[in-house]
Order: C-alpha cells, then sequence, then structure tokens
C-alpha cells in the first residue's frame, strides 16, 4: 500500500464514523430524509462560500454552508406549521429548489470556479490526499483529513457530554421537557452538527452519497439491537467496514470510491436485512408462518370442541368445513396429532385430555382478550416449534 | 438567444418545437399523477425512485450496449420498480421506518448508478459518453421518437386514471371503506404506483435524476392550494406542470450553460410560492387579511358591547354619553367609532355620542348568536 492510498482509506474511515453518530440519531428520530434534503440544499451554501474563501477546506466555507443546511431545516419547519401542504412535501420542495440554485450558479460562474456538479454530486476521494495542509513549509498531511478528523472529534465530545440529553430527547419528548432539557435546544443542535457533518465530508464522498454514510450503517444496525450505544458503535464499525472495503472494490473496477462504498454500504444492509436473528426478513417470515399455524391450530381445536357429531369431526369433512387447503389441514393436524391436543380414531378426530384444557385456555385468552393470558400459554406453543 | 425571439423560433424551427413539446406533455403528465403522490402523502418517494433508477440506466447500457433512450428507460423502470418494491418491503416487514427506507434506497441505488456509471465510463468504447446527461436532464437531446414515446404514455396513463378515476378517488380518501366494499386495493394502490414510476422514468431524460422528484410535486403542491376538488386539482396540476415545462426550456434554451432540470425546478418553485402568497382561501396573505379583518371586527364588537352597557343603565337608551369615557381597553379608536356610525349603530353629535335603537339591537344580539353558523 502506498502512502496516499493509505490517506484514502484514513480519511474514508474518519468520514464513514462522523457520518455514522448523527446518522443513528436522524434515523432514531424518523428524520432520516433531512440528511437528503440538507446534503442537497448546502450547495448554494458551498458555492457562495467558495466565491467568497475560494478553498473549499475552509473552515469559513464549512460554516457558512452548514448555516444554509439549519436554514433549510427552518424553512421545512416553516411549510409544515403553515399546513399548506404536508411535511414530507415541504421537504420535497426545498430542497430541490435550494439545489437547483446551486447548479445554476455553478454553471453561470463554471469560467471562474473551479468547481463541477459532478464534483458535488460524487466528491473523489482519489484527489483528497494531494490537497495538503502545509504549516511554516512543513507537511501535515491532507488537508480533507484534518478537517474530518476535528469534526470527528468534534462530534464525539459532544456525543459523550450530552449522550443522556440526546437520548431523553429522542425517545421521549414530553420527559425530557419535563427534566429541564429543551427538545428544541437538542433538536437544532443534532442539525447542526449533521450539517458540519454533511458539509465536511460532501468534499470527500459527495452530496448524495453523505446520505448513504449516514442512513445506511444506522438502518443496518437497528435491524440487529435495540439498545442506543450498541447501535451507535455497530453503525461505526459498518461504515469503517465499507468505507474501506468500498475503497478496494473501486481500486477493483476502477471506478468511483464513494460510489463503490455507497455499494457497499447496500450490500451490507441486504445481507443484514435477509439474516439479520430476529428482525431480518427470513425470521420475520418465518415467525409470520409459524403465528399462521398456530392461529389455525386454535381455530381447529375451538372447532373440535364446538362440534359432538362424529360426522362434524371426520376429518375429510373437517377440511371442507374450515375451507383450508390440504397442505395447511393436514400440517395442524400433524401438528396436533404430536402434541397429543388430538387423537385420531377411524379418521375421526377427538380432542384428548390436554387438548381440552388447551382449548380452554385459547378460549379463556378469546373471551378476555387479555395479554397474560396468553403469556401462560406461550410455553405450550414452543411444544409445538420444537 | 434572447426569450422572445425564442418564442418567435418556436413556430418556425423543428427542434425548438420538438423540445418544447417534450418538457410540456412531461410537465403535464408529471403534474397529474403527482397530485395522487402529493395526496398519498408519498411525495419523497417519487425522489427515491427517480435516484433508484440510475443504476437500471447503467445496467441497460452495460447489456445493450446501445444509447437508444427507450431501452435505457425500460432499464430505468425495471430498477425504479425494484427500488420501490424494496422500501416497501422494508417498511412493511422491519421497524425501519419509511423515512429510513426511502433515505436508504435512494442513496444506495444512487451509489450503485454511479459505480456503474464511473465504470462504464473507463471502458474502451467510444460509445459512452453522455449517459451523465441523466444526472442532470438535458432537453436538447429530446428527439422526436423520445417526444412520441411521452405522449404514448401520457395517453395511456390518462386513460387508465380516467378508466380507475372511482377507484383511485376512494383509496385515496377512504383506503379502508375502499376495501369493506369490495374492491381490490392492493391491484388500485399498485397501479398508482406503478404510473407515478412510469412518469419519473419518462422525466429523466430531460430533468435528471437529481431533480426528478420536484417537477413531481411542486405543480401538485401548487395546484392544491387553488381548490378543494381532486379533479380540479389534477387538471391544474397538469397546466402548472406543462407551463413551468415550457418556461423552463425557454430561460435554459435562451443562456448558455443552463441544464434544463434546475430551471425547470425554479419555474416551477415560483409557481408554488405564488400559489403559497396569493391563493384565496388558503394562501398566507388572504389568512394574514381575513387575521386581521376579524381582529378589527372583534375590537368593533368591543366597543359596542361597552356602550350597550352604559345605555342598559338609563331609561333611555339613546341618552347622549361623552366620546372621553370610552378609551382603548373597550377598542375604542377614531376609524372604529367611525364605522359604529356607518354602520347605523350610534349616533355621533360632536363630542357625544348616542345609541341608536338598531345599535341596541344588535349588542343585545352579539351573545345570543347560534353557535357555529359561520
Amino acid at each position: 500500500m502506498s502512502n496516499p492510498q493509505i490517506e484514502i482509506q484514513l480519511i474514508a474511515a474518519i468520514v464513514a464514523m462522523a457520518c455514522a453518530i448523527p446518522g443513528v440519531f436522524l434515523v432514531l428520530r424518523k428524520m432520516a430524509l433531512i440528511s437528503d434534503a440538507i446534503s442537497h440544499s448546502i450547495l448554494p451554501g458551498i458555492v457562495i462560500g467558495f466565491f467568497i474563501t475560494q478553498d473549499l477546506n475552509s473552515p469559513l466555507l464549512i460554516l457558512l454552508a452548514a448555516l444554509t443546511g439549519v436554514i433549510t431545516v427552518i424553512l421545512v419547519e416553516y411549510i409544515q406549521k403553515t399546513g399548506l401542504v404536508k411535511e414530507d412535501t415541504a421537504i420535497g420542495l426545498v430542497f430541490p429548489a435550494l439545489f437547483s440554485i446551486g447548479v445554476i450558479l455553478i454553471a453561470k460562474n463554471a469560467n471562474d470556479v473551479h468547481l463541477d456538479v459532478d464534483a458535488v454530486l460524487l466528491g473523489e476521494l482519489a484527489f483528497a490526499p494531494f490537497d495538503r495542509l502545509m504549516l511554516s513549509g512543513m507537511d501535515m498531511g491532507p488537508k480533507s483529513l484534518w478537517v474530518m478528523g476535528v469534526i470527528l472529534l468534534t462530534i464525539i465530545t459532544l456525543l459523550i457530554l450530552f449522550f443522556k440529553e440526546l437520548k431523553v430527547s429522542t425517545f421521549d419528548a414530553g420527559l425530557s421537557s419535563a427534566m429541564g432539557i429543551s427538545p428544541v435546544v437538542i433538536h437544532y443542535g443534532l442539525m447542526s452538527i449533521s450539517s458540519i457533518t454533511v458539509v465536511g465530508a460532501f468534499d470527500a464522498v459527495g452530496a448524495i452519497l453523505v446520505v448513504a454514510l449516514m442512513i445506511a450503517p444506522a438502518a443496518t444496525a437497528y435491524l440487529l439491537t435495540n439498545d442506543l450505544k450498541k447501535m451507535i458503535a455497530l453503525s461505526m464499525f459498518f461504515g469503517v467496514l465499507s468505507a474501506i472495503s468500498g475503497y478496494w472494490l473501486a481500486n477493483l473496477l476502477d471506478a468511483s470510491i464513494s460510489g463503490s462504498i455507497a455499494t457497499t454500504l447496500g450490500l451490507l444492509f441486504l445481507i443484514v436485512y435477509l439474516f439479520a436473528p430476529s428482525k431480518g426478513l427470513i425470521s420475520v417470515l418465518y415467525r409470520q408462518k409459524q403465528q399462521r399455524i398456530e392461529v389455525s391450530l386454535i381455530t381447529f381445536l375451538l372447532h373440535l370442541n364446538r362440534h359432538e357429531q362424529e360426522e362434524e369431526r371426520h376429518v375429510n369433512h373437517l377440511q371442507e368445513h374450515i375451507n383450508w387447503q390440504k397442505v395447511r389441514a393436514n400440517t395442524v393436524l400433524d401438528l396436533a396429532e404430536k402434541n397429543n391436543l388430538i387423537h385420531i380414531n377411524n379418521d375421526v378426530v377427538t380432542l384428548t385430555e390436554k387438548g381440552l384444557v388447551f382449548t380452554e385456555k385459547s378460549l379463556e385468552y378469546i373471551m378476555s382478550n387479555k395479554d397474560e393470558k396468553i403469556d401462560s400459554m406461550k410455553d405450550d406453543f414452543f411444544l409445538f416449534r420444537g | 438567444m434572447e426569450i422572445t425571439e425564442y418564442f418567435s423560433l418556436l413556430w418556425n424551427d423543428y427542434t425548438l418545437r420538438t423540445i418544447t413539446l417534450g418538457t410540456a406533455v412531461l410537465g403535464a403528465i408529471c403534474g397529474m399523477l403527482g397530485s395522487f403522490a402529493v395526496l398519498r402523502k408519498e411525495s419523497l418517494l417519487g425522489d427515491a425512485i427517480s435516484h433508484a433508477a440510475l443504476p437500471g440506466i447503467a445496467i441497460a447500457f452495460l447489456i445493450t450496449g446501445t444509447k437508444d433512450s427507450s431501452i435505457l428507460l425500460l432499464g430505468a423502470l425495471i430498477s425504479g420498480l425494484i427500488g420501490t418494491l424494496w422500501i416497501r418491503g422494508i417498511t412493511s416487514k422491519t421497524h425501519l421506518k419509511s423515512d429510513t427506507a426511502l433515505g436508504l434506497i435512494l442513496s444506495i441505488f444512487f451509489g450503485f448508478g454511479m459505480l456503474l456509471l464511473t465504470f462504464i465510463q473507463k471502458q474502451p468504447n467510444a460509445n459512452q459518453a453522455g449517459l451523465d446527461k441523466y444526472l442532470f436532464g438535458q432537453a436538447a437531446t429530446l428527439v422526436e421518437s423520445d417526444v412520441r414515446l411521452m405522449v404514448i404514455v401520457t395517453g395511456i396513463s390518462l386513460f387508465v386514471m380516467l378508466l380507475f378515476w372511482k377507484e383511485f378517488k376512494m383509496l385515496l380518501f377512504d383506503a379502508d371503506y375502499t376495501k369493506t366494499i369490495g374492491f381490490n386495493t392492493k391491484f388500485i394502490d399498485v397501479l398508482i404506483t406503478f404510473l407515478i414510476v412510469l412518469a419519473i422514468v419518462l422525466g429523466l431524460q430531460t430533468v435528471g435524476v437529481v431533480l426528478m422528484s420536484a417537477i413531481l410535486l411542486a405543480p401538485a403542491a401548487a395546484a392544491r392550494q387553488w381548490t378543494n376538488s381532486l379533479s380540479k386539482m389534477v387538471v391544474l396540476a397538469a397546466i402548472f406542470g406543462a407551463f413551468s415545462g415550457v418556461l423552463g426550456t425557454a430561460i435554459s434554451a435562451s443562456q448558455d450553460n443552463l441544464s434544463t432540470g434546475p430551471v425547470i425546478v425554479l419555474v416551477a418553485g415560483v409557481f408554488v410560492l405564488f400559489s403559497f402568497i396569493f391563493s384565496p382561501g388558503r394562501g398566507l396573505l388572504f389568512r394574514e387579511i381575513k387575521f386581521r379583518k376579524n381582529r378589527n371586527d372583534l375590537e368593533l364588537m368591543k366597543t359596542l358591547q361597552f356602550m350597550y352597557s352604559i345605555a342598559q343603565d338609563h331609561e333611555n337608551i339613546s341618552h347622549p354619553h361623552a366620546i372621553r369615557i370610552l378609551n382603548n381597553f373597550h377598542g375604542f379608536t377614531k376609524s372604529s367609532l367611525k364605522k359604529l356610525e356607518n354602520e347605523g349603530w350610534v349616533a355621533i353629535d360632536g363630542q357625544e355620542w348616542a345609541m341608536t335603537e338598531k345599535g341596541f339591537l344588535r349588542a343585545e344580539e352579539i351573545y345570543n348568536q347560534p353557535i357555529g353558523n359561520e
């Protein structure tokens, strides 16, 4: 690995970590799309800031552009408050307008501004090591490494200082106001931090892919844990993992680094989405199937309980009567027999002692509709699954 | 080129006519279908879909090697639909909320698309240039076959919309009721979503991936301010959309270096801003005027009520009193007194006022009005 390669990976990893932390809170606060809005609407701020400073990494530019991000949030909230349109429409109206202004500003000044739209959308991580910070003739490393490093340190410091406040206001705004922690202050604090992160990161990964680095790791982590601390740690880990592996994928394909980081983030999410232990697609579908069978079983037992005559309890008749498909009827019948809830004699189904008790319990649950009734039955349910 | 020159050229110049017709049709279909997206609270779905369409364009190019826009748009349609389905899958099967799902799919698909685009650019194939016009759109690249495709798709969606008008409308406003009376809501839902995806994909060439959602939303959001009727809203949104398309194209054609997409978005944004402020009934300006008027009316009634309480203490209700005894606290101003006189509720005589019969009755009625006759 050459020196620039290490530096690129370092920058990518730092950007990923810096994005992951605000991302977690945005996802938890159901404000993920605000990051999309901010990442687009900072463009005019960046362009105007660039006219003034002529340097993409200048702190003044970052502050100016971050201010545009906060203004976007305020504008969106103002439009929502007028009640003229629904909230998501408000987001959808504000950021394309601001982004368009940015694009037009760039286009009209294309000759004297060293900034083009592709770079804004994509960023170019590969060039980051060439823009170096020189302090009295000494080479201190790439500028963006310093910028993002400072942003990351600030974020981590603020996270540790205000962890309790963030947690309370995210999960229970009412409680947090009652405790004297203003949700409004925390809200705008988070928005400012997100804006600063987006602006700092946009140079490296581009305006739209910042969104991927903010949302995807947090969403992936959220499928794996319900613990806030673990979620933050996991999303930072996922962010860094995809940043590094994305870099090597880009190296292999000779394609855009930020694009391939987003792609690895997507693959990572896809894997977790499918295979996460309790919240993944496969386990959700499996659980739903189990529950369907359990409900069918209860329906079936109740039906047996209601009918005394032998012809009503004949196997073939039951299939018609409850109107299930054959496979499902067989599954339920097998399950009930295996658990000694019924016994079948000459194709006539009868409830056993255990089946009767179970049916009574289910009836009680259905009539009272109270959760504690079904809690005692849960143990029985596990029997079926085994 | 000046804008006036553009419009004079419009009638003779074949290319300009094609492009203008294209953007007008595009604006109309987007406004039309965007109304449904806005009312279904799925405004940002359009944003996600348009970004999700990008990898489809790149893959279609990688497979076929042509730049024929209808094939590329077919790819975009497929990948847009995959994105939509995945969003639905995430929101219905996991506890992630729709905003997370939208942002996730949007950014990941877009990133994947950019990966493919940069990959294609490095290929030794002279044919590949120009795919990036799908990022911001370039109306100038529209040719007659593209416009014909747009017109056909618009015609089909218009036909489907009219055919299922009743169902669409019912699903929009009361999904549960629609289901109970036996309509297949899933099918109607998929149909609307499909049409919206179709409209988005159609606009990618002209407006581009990044800003497509605004063309869908803005005309509809503007139209919403002027009417409460769905049919009027759809027609109005189509008109707004078409005008944004034409004006945007005109402006961007008359200037150097301007992509069509951002200009159309800004023109549509002006429509929205105008509607927000000036629409009668909902607009901010009208609301402010109404607010002030109500406040003035209230002050007026307060003065009248105070006069009434004084007049009650006298046998003759029209006994004159000094104006001095009224004060600001009771909503009294010179102009409000003048107004009361104009209404014929009081009579002014120099520095004194006297209540009239009519004014007395009016004041008596203030508290006896039936509630809710507004």
